[in-house]
Formats: structure tokens, sequence, C-alpha cells
């Protein structure tokens, strides 16, 4: 029944498509230097100003591999449960292009440096494994800028030489829900894995996008469309639903799909035709005389292996053995690095179930409407535990919590101060209670009357007029029960 | 002293030590040598004034513990040198100029010499004759509209003329060996991996090796020395014991067992180049050394596949050179017609034609057929010298089916320019060190030579081999100096 629930199919008459999906992930390795020279990788900086001579392709310029970005993409491969090759080579992939200065790209054809793996997504309906066909490493190209100049065209190539790792899944993903959980999933890996900080914003993740549909039930592959370069999930998404209804629509009217590049257009919500099969470049693939295969030994994985941290697949399992977290809770956890290192600090010092509670619900959102990543929380770690003792201990109530936890998003106060600041103790002496709830109780006799005589009702009233009185801050339970004494 | 050009590297070298000569006094001997031989045409860009205040420089705080001690020398144009044009013969680098220096010329100036030029070569070093350079032919002075070979053209004809004491050569081919062989002069292919290949123009990354050009084995040996270095900005730099070849050369060579492969004795070869042959072998025995016949069985592929592996691995090379960075480029509609025309003007027509060869074997469909094929070919020629050198120690062959040829003689006939390239080739596909020396004359009186072919990394055995037996065959070179007025 869930199953069903789930499945994304295109409706067209009286027929029902399955679309499938494969990513081609193009994620920047997270290193100070470039794939095969020393050039920094700062994002943003001015144009041409982190070019090397080897970058430009000056004659007699040499490749030299930078030995981080490999161990980056080994403990990429470790985070994707993959095969590492111990052996592996470096490609040139030939074509012209004005922001390509060696007129080729040195990438790994057919040798990647890691092979088959999986990913795991947590669907609303259970687990999902997607296959990884292989992950490779290659340089990116510079940047070409069309709208400086009405007659020419700028390259700026600082981008140029920086490594990426090209994450290739296998046609595993059947939704653009799915497309989704699995781009949040590898960047969180990635994230965890330090090996690329995912932001999309600045293109250190963007996709090319495999798409095609089938009837449902039928088992062969249709015809796929790939969507280059998309740089958003939102966009991904987008894309894919076009897409398949565009692939839907023509077999529906009886044509073909022709298996073609095509490009997302944001603006207009479409996909384009940017070249056909035919037209498809002859990249021309051989092995690069100027490098080496790339060989690693068992040490040397052995040693990455060993620094590769706790993952948000086992961190979850963690969290729901260690902490009794729902699952639903465990993911919301461990979606990204900084939130579980968060929730773990938090925790350190204070109950489970108040703080899993106050983080998922009320620093959520409140960070969520300031637009704030959890690394920048107004609210630290340790002042959050220290506000959730404070409603443990009773001496705040929930109520007033909230109203001590706004005070803190204005500034990363301590909640003790604030509380004693603001006199806003809870009132728990039993005798100063009584003193009020006869007060309410004197005040509005005709009630008190009828209460007694059967209007049960009330009692909520009395409860409401006393936490009035005390400005909030009679300890709720105690006035229940001397209530319930004094009536 | 007027015949200061006329002195060996070592004795230059000898007398700047001891003071005979002072680097000024040297350098402006080769420079005036120079100015009179520009109907050799073998330079492409000179250095001369600059060359001459710096050997003022060296003079005033002389470094005489140096191994080229102010020694001017002038280089094939295929080395990147600061602030001095670097053309690879061809128009596209025309008006280029690195801010950077080839690790070989570096490790050379680092010893104390001084550049005095950049020689001619083949665009590209792709060529035989030193005809498809972009500045012209070079003479060989051995005789007038005689090509120097190629492609270190100018560096072969300058060492034979006496405009250098010494120079280096590229070889992706026999690109050293075959215009040493034309010019009666010594030049020496490495071991792959021994010369670092960091900022010279790039033909075919997994052929090319730089190598000295002397007018002797020594002075070879020496340069030898001072040029090969393991270097971390080539990764396929090799980090090996190196000799001190020139201190250790020695002539004996007694016992020394020389391969002499029954293949190379290919059809057609002219009989002067045989008997050559057979003096070689004479000679290597007299000098002690055991002559054992071996085969080489798969030396007939070795052709076609360099002419496979190396126009693949050059198209790829010469991509860069599109006009959009630096070097020639020629106005266009779009980017695409800017391309066209830029590589169309900038690349002469030999360059065109590899260009066109690499891409070909490389495209999909004709990959399996050519390239790879090529690859697993090329192992098979390199398994063959394994096997052979578990009998030998070294090969003797000829340098080259024929002596020098006039200018204009094979232009247009792109084959027969190949096959000049039938003995050396081999030895490139290999990875394996090879040196020739000049060893007689053909019935025109010009110079032909002999090759000998060492185990990978082993420069000092053949050095010793090629030492051992210049003494026997003492060549002398008839230069007349025809093109001084």
């Amino acid at each position: 029944m869930s199953k069903e629930k789930s499945e994304y199919l295109i409706n067209r008459n009286d027929n029902q498509y399955e679309v499938v999906i494969g990513l081609e992930v193009h994620a920047q390795v997270l290193s100070q230097s470039k794939l095969f020279s020393t050039s920094a990788t700062k994002f943003g900086a001015e144009p041409n100003t982190q070019v090397s001579l080897v970058d430009a392709a000056f004659p007699g310029m040499l490749p030299v591999i930078n030995e981080f970005c490999v161990k980056q993409a080994i403990k990429t491969g470790i985070g994707l449960k993959a095969k590492i090759n111990k052996r592996s080579v470096f490609d040139r992939k030939n074509y012209f292009y004005a922001d390509l200065p060696q007129g080729y790209q040195i990438s790994q054809f057919k040798d990647p440096i890691v092979g088959e793996g999986k990913v795991i997504l947590d669907m609303l309906d259970g687990q999902k494994e997607v296959g990884i066909e292989r992950l490779h490493l290659e340089q990116d190209a510079g940047k070409s800028i069309h709208d400086l100049d009405p007659k020419n065209t700028f390259v700026d190539l600082n981008r140029s030489g920086v490594a990426l790792m090209e994450i290739v899944s296998k046609p595993d993903l059947r939704s653009p829900e799915e497309v989704n959980a699995y781009i949040k999933k590898l960047r969180s890996i990635m994230r965890y894995l330090g090996t690329c900080d995912g932001n999309m914003q600045e293109g250190s993740l963007r996709a090319d996008v495999n798409v095609s549909v089938r009837k449902k039930g039928t088992k062969d592959f249709g015809t796929r469309c790939e969507i280059k370069n998309v740089n958003s999930i939102k966009f991904m998404q987008m894309a894919i639903e076009y897409e398949a209804n565009r692939q839907v629509d023509l077999i529906e009217d009886g044509k073909t799909v022709d298996q073609e590049t095509r490009l997302f257009d944001t603006k207009k919500n479409e996909t384009r035709s940017m070249r056909s099969k035919e037209d498809a470049h002859d990249y021309r693939y051989f092995p690069d005389p100027d490098l080496l295969p790339l060989e690693v030994s068992d040490e040397f994985i052995d040693q990455l292996q060993s620094e590769i941290p706790e993952l948000p697949d086992e961190k979850k399992k963690r969290f729901i053995d260690q902490f009794k977290l729902t699952p639903y809770e465990a993911n919301i956890m461990v979606s990204d690095i900084e939130t579980s290192n968060y929730f773990e600090d938090v925790v350190k010092k204070s109950d489970v179930k108040l703080a899993t509670n106050w983080i998922i619900g009320e620093l959520f959102a409140a960070l969520n409407e300031k637009n704030l990543e959890i690394t920048d929380s107004p609210i630290s770690a340790g002042n959050l535990s220290k506000l959730i003792n404070l409603i443990k201990d009773g001496t705040i109530s929930g109520k007033i919590a909230k109203t001590v936890f706004e005070q803190m998003m204005e500034g990363d106060k301590d909640p003790k101060k604030i509380v004693e600041e603001k006199g806003l103790k809870q009132e728990s002496d039993p005798k100063a209670l009584e003193t009020l709830i006869d007060k309410v109780i004197d005040s509005n006799r005709d009630k008190a009357t009828e209460y007694k005589s059967g209007k049960v009702k009330l009692f909520g009233f009395f409860v409401g007029q006393v936490m009035k009185v005390s400005g909030g801050k009679a300890n709720p339970q105690l006035v229940n029960e001397i209530l319930k004494k004094k009536l | 002293m007027s015949d200061i050009t006329k002195q060996t590297l070592s004795e230059l070298v000898n007398n700047i030590k001891e003071k005979k000569l002072s680097s000024s006094e040297v350098t402006q001997a080769f420079v005036d040598r120079s100015e009179k031989s520009k109907e050799l045409n073998t330079y492409i860009t000179e250095d001369f004034s600059n060359a001459l205040e710096k050997a003022k420089k060296f003079d005033d705080n002389p470094k005489l513990d140096l191994k080229l001690p102010g020694i001017p020398m002038a280089v094939k144009d295929l080395f990147c040198t600061v602030n001095v044009r670097t053309t690879a013969g061809s128009k596209i680098l025309n008006n280029f100029v690195p801010s950077y220096e080839s690790t070989v010329t570096q490790n050379i100036w680092n010893e104390g010499a001084i550049l005095i030029g950049k020689l001619n070569c083949d665009e590209f070093a792709m060529g035989s004759s030193n005809e498809t350079s972009f500045f012209g032919n070079v003479q060989n002075p051995i005789d007038k509209n005689l090509v120097p070979g190629g492609s270190s053209g100018g560096s072969s004809s300058a060492v034979a003329a006496q405009l250098t004491p010494i120079t280096i050569g590229t070889d992706t081919g026999g690109s050293i060996r075959q215009p040493a062989s034309f010019t009666g002069t010594v030049g020496l292919k490495p071991t792959y991996g021994s010369c670092s290949r960091y900022g010279i123009v790039a033909f075919a990354s997994s052929l090319d090796q730089a190598g000295p050009m002397a007018q002797n084995v020594k002075d070879c040996a020496l340069l030898q020395e001072v040029i090969s270095s393991y270097d971390q900005k080539d990764s396929t730099s090799i980090d090996f014991k190196r000799n001190q070849y020139s201190k250790e050369l020695i002539k004996d060579i007694k016992g020394k067992k020389i391969g002499i492969p029954k293949e190379y004795r290919v059809d057609g070869m002219p009989k002067e180049i045989d008997d050559l042959w057979q003096k070689g072998i004479e000679y290597a025995k007299d000098c002690g050394a055991e002559i054992i016949d071996i085969s080489l069985p798969h030396t007939n592929y070795a052709l076609p596949t360099y002419y496979i592996v190396a126009p693949a691995e050059a198209s790829s090379n010469l991509a860069r050179y599109d006009g959009v960075k630096y070097g020639f480029r020629a106005d266009g509609e779009n980017l695409i017609d800017m391309y066209e025309k830029t590589r169309s003007e900038g690349f002469g027509a030999e360059v065109q034609r590899r260009i066109m060869i690499g891409t070909y074997v490389l495209s999909s469909g004709y990959y399996d057929a050519y390239y790879l094929k090529a690859q697993k070919v090329r192992k098979l020629i390199k398994n063959d010298f394994d096997e052979a050198y578990k009998k030998v120690d070294a090969i003797l062959t000829p340098s080259t089916p024929s002596s020098a040829f006039k200018i204009g003689e094979k232009t247009n006939d792109p084959v027969s320019m190949y096959l000049n390239d039938i003995f050396t080739v081999p030895v490139n596909l290999a990875g394996l060190p090879g040196i020739s020396i000049p060893a007689g004359h053909d019935s025109k009186g010009y110079p032909l030579g002999l090759q000998i072919i060492g185990k990978a990394f082993d420069e000092q055995n053949i050095l010793n081999i090629a030492y051992a037996m210049e003494e026997k065959i003492n060549f002398k070179n008839k230069i007349t100096d025809w093109w001084i007025k």
C-alpha cells in the first residue's frame, strides 16, 4: 500500500509511464590547489588571478597530480561503499573550446579511480538503494563570459584545472523526489567526509541528468536524453518533470524519442535540444602520455579508511540505539554533519527527548525564519542545553522557555541570566501559590460556587486566571494540585 | 687565439679554468663566427649582445668550479628560455616569449654556460631535414644545399660548423641521432625519463627526449651529465642514480657483448651503409668487444607504429595552439572560424598532415585498429630489446639508411622522408638510450654514422663503447667553410 503511494507515474490516456533517471554528478573536490597544478581554488577571486602556466596550457608545461585530490576521491569512494581501483588511468578528452586551454580535458575514461558502490536513500515509505556506477577524477574547464562585450567573449581561467569528481549513478532513480533525496544524501556524505563543500550556488555540485520513460511494467529502458549541467535540486526536479512529460507526449503521439543532449532553460521551465547523437563530439580519448597510471597501495587505502568519520547511515543507527530517537528524528539529525554535531553537543549535558523536540521544533523554525544555517545559529549548543535543563529542573515552564528562547535568538545569551534579569523564574513555592490561588477564588466567588455545583469545566478558567495573575510564572503542576484541593 | 672555435668543449673548459681564455673571448669568437655564417641559417633567434654581456659578468666574477664555466651555447628552439623568443620553428609561436625556463636549459645555465641563441629546427620537431621550419632551410656545413638532417638540423649544423661548442637537441624518432649522422657529429638520445621534458615544446610526449650534440664523445658525456636530472615537474621523469658520465668515461670495453640485429639489414639499403656497418663491427672487435648476432623480430613494424603513436600524441599536444591565449591569431568571423584560420595559417603542411593522421587514428571506430594496436606492437618492440639484452650489453646498427640528401630532394615524398628514421625510431618506442657517432664517409664525402643502442639507464656503457670506437675510427669531418666569404 505505502509503496503504491510514493510511486511516481505519468498517466496519459490509458497508459502509465515510469520515469527512469540516472545522474552524473560533478562534485568539486575540496582542496587548496588544483588537480594538476599548485594554483589556488578559492571561489569568487578576481578573474584570471588563480591561473598557473599549467592551467593556461603554456608550451612545455606538464601536469603533476595533486596527491590530496586523489585522497579526497578515494575517501569519497569509501563513503559510497565503493570499490577502490588500485590502478587508474588519466585520459585526454579532446575538444576545442575557448575556455579549455589545453584543447583537452584530463579525465578518467576506461579506468576510473573508484568503481561500483551504493547510496541508501531514506524515503517516506522506507529505504531505497541507488547504485553507483563509478567515480572518476577530472579537470574543470574555465569560464566563458559572453555578456561583458557585444562582440567579444572573455575567458576566466580561475576554474581551469580545478579537481572534479564525476559520480555516475546507475539508472536506479524513479522520481524527482528520489533525485532530491539522492543529491541531498550524496552531498551529506561528502560534507561528512570533507571532500566536497556541496555548495550548489557556487557550482561545487552540479549534475547532468539522464531521463527516459517506459510503460509501467516493461523491462527495457526507453531512449534517454541527457540534460546538461543543472545546478540546483529544484531545477533538476523541474527539468525531469518537463522532460519526462515531453517524452511521454512524443510516445503517445506515435513519435520516437531521439537520443540527444538537452539544456534546461530555467526561465521558460523547458528543456531544449542542444545536439543530437549524430552531432555528438568524438572526444578521441587516449591515455595522457604526460601522466603515468595512478597506482595506490593497500596501505594507502587502509590509511584513508582509518580517517573516515562516522557517516550518516551509521550515525543514524547509533542515534536510534543510543538516544532512542525515532527513525524520522534520526534522519533529520544526521542529514548534515553540522546538525548532528550540534545535537550531540546539546544532549551531552541535557535531556535527549527535550533536546530533540527543541532542535527539530523551535530551533529549526527560528533558523528557517531568519534563513540561517545551523552553523550560524545565534544560540549555541551549550546555551540550548542550559535552557533545556532549566525546563527539566522546573526553574521555568515550557511556555516561559519559549520567551527565553526568543530572546536568546537575538544574541547568544545565557538563558539563566535572562531568567534572572527578567524575573522569569517559575513560582514553585506552595505557600506563595496558595495565597495567589486564594485571591483568585475570592474574586471569583460566583464561578467557584458554579464549579462546586458541578460545572467542572470551569477548572481551566481558574488555572488560566492563576497563571495570568502570576505573569505566567506559576508552576502549572502545583497550581493544578492546589486548585483541586481549594475548590 | 684565432682557433678558439676549433677547440673542443673540454679544451675550452680547461682554458677558461686555467684562465688562458676568458668567457668574453670565447663568446666573442663564437658570436663572430656565427655572424659570418648567416648563410647556414642555423639561428632563429640570436641573443649575441646579451651573451657578450653575460660573458663579461662571468669574467668579473668567474665561477671556475662549474662544469661549463662561461661557455657560450646555442640551443634548439624547442626549449623554452626566459625572455628569449621560443618558436619551435613555427609561425604559430613566431611571437612567443616564455616567462619560464626549461629544466634542461636551466641545468645548463646553472653550470655556468651562456645562451647565445636559439637554433633552427623542423616545425614542432616534425621532420628529418629541417625543411619544415617556418624560418627556412638550414644548410649542412658539409656541402652547399645539403640538408643537415632533422628535426635538430640547426643544432647539428651549428655544432658541425663550430658556431657553438656544443648544443642540445630533442629526439622523438631520431631527431638528434639522424642530424648528428648527417653532419659528422655525435648525438645522444638518453633513456626516456633521464632528461626532464618540463619547458620543452611537446611533440609526442611518450617519445620526446632532450639530449646532447657534440663534436666528440667526451663533450657529449659532459653535457649529458649536466642536463640529466630527476625533475618532479615532469611526471615521467625517473629518479635513478645518474653517473658522472664524463668522469666515468673509459675506453676499456674488453669483453663487452655487442649485438648485431639481422632485421636492420633492410631491403634497398645502400652498400655503403652495409660496408660502414661491417667496418663498425671490426672496430668494435678491435676494441675487444664480442660480436653476437641477435634478432629484433618486430623491427619492421616500428616505423608504422611510430607514425601512429607520434601523430596521435601530437594532434592532442598541438591543440593548445588555438590563437586564444598566446602566439599567432588570425581574425575570424566567430570562434570556429578564428580557430580554422589560425591553425591553417599558423601551422605548416607537415604539421597539419600529422595532426590529421593523429586525429584520424584516435577517432572512434579507428582507435582500436590503429592506436590501440600500435600500442600493443610498441610493447612487442620493447620486448624484443628486453630479450636481446639478456644476451648482449649493447646493440650496433647504422644510424641512418643513407647519408645527407639535397634540400628539396624528398620534400614531396613524405614516406621516403619518414624512412630516414627506420633505425632510430625503435629506440624511442622502447625508451632506450642511443648514440650516433661519425664512422666514415660515403663516396660523395658525406659523413655516415653508427648507432649504439643501450639498455635503459645504461648511458655510461654506450658512451664508453662510443668513446673506444671513436678512437679507432679516428673520424675527421671535411668542412671547408664554403659559406664564409
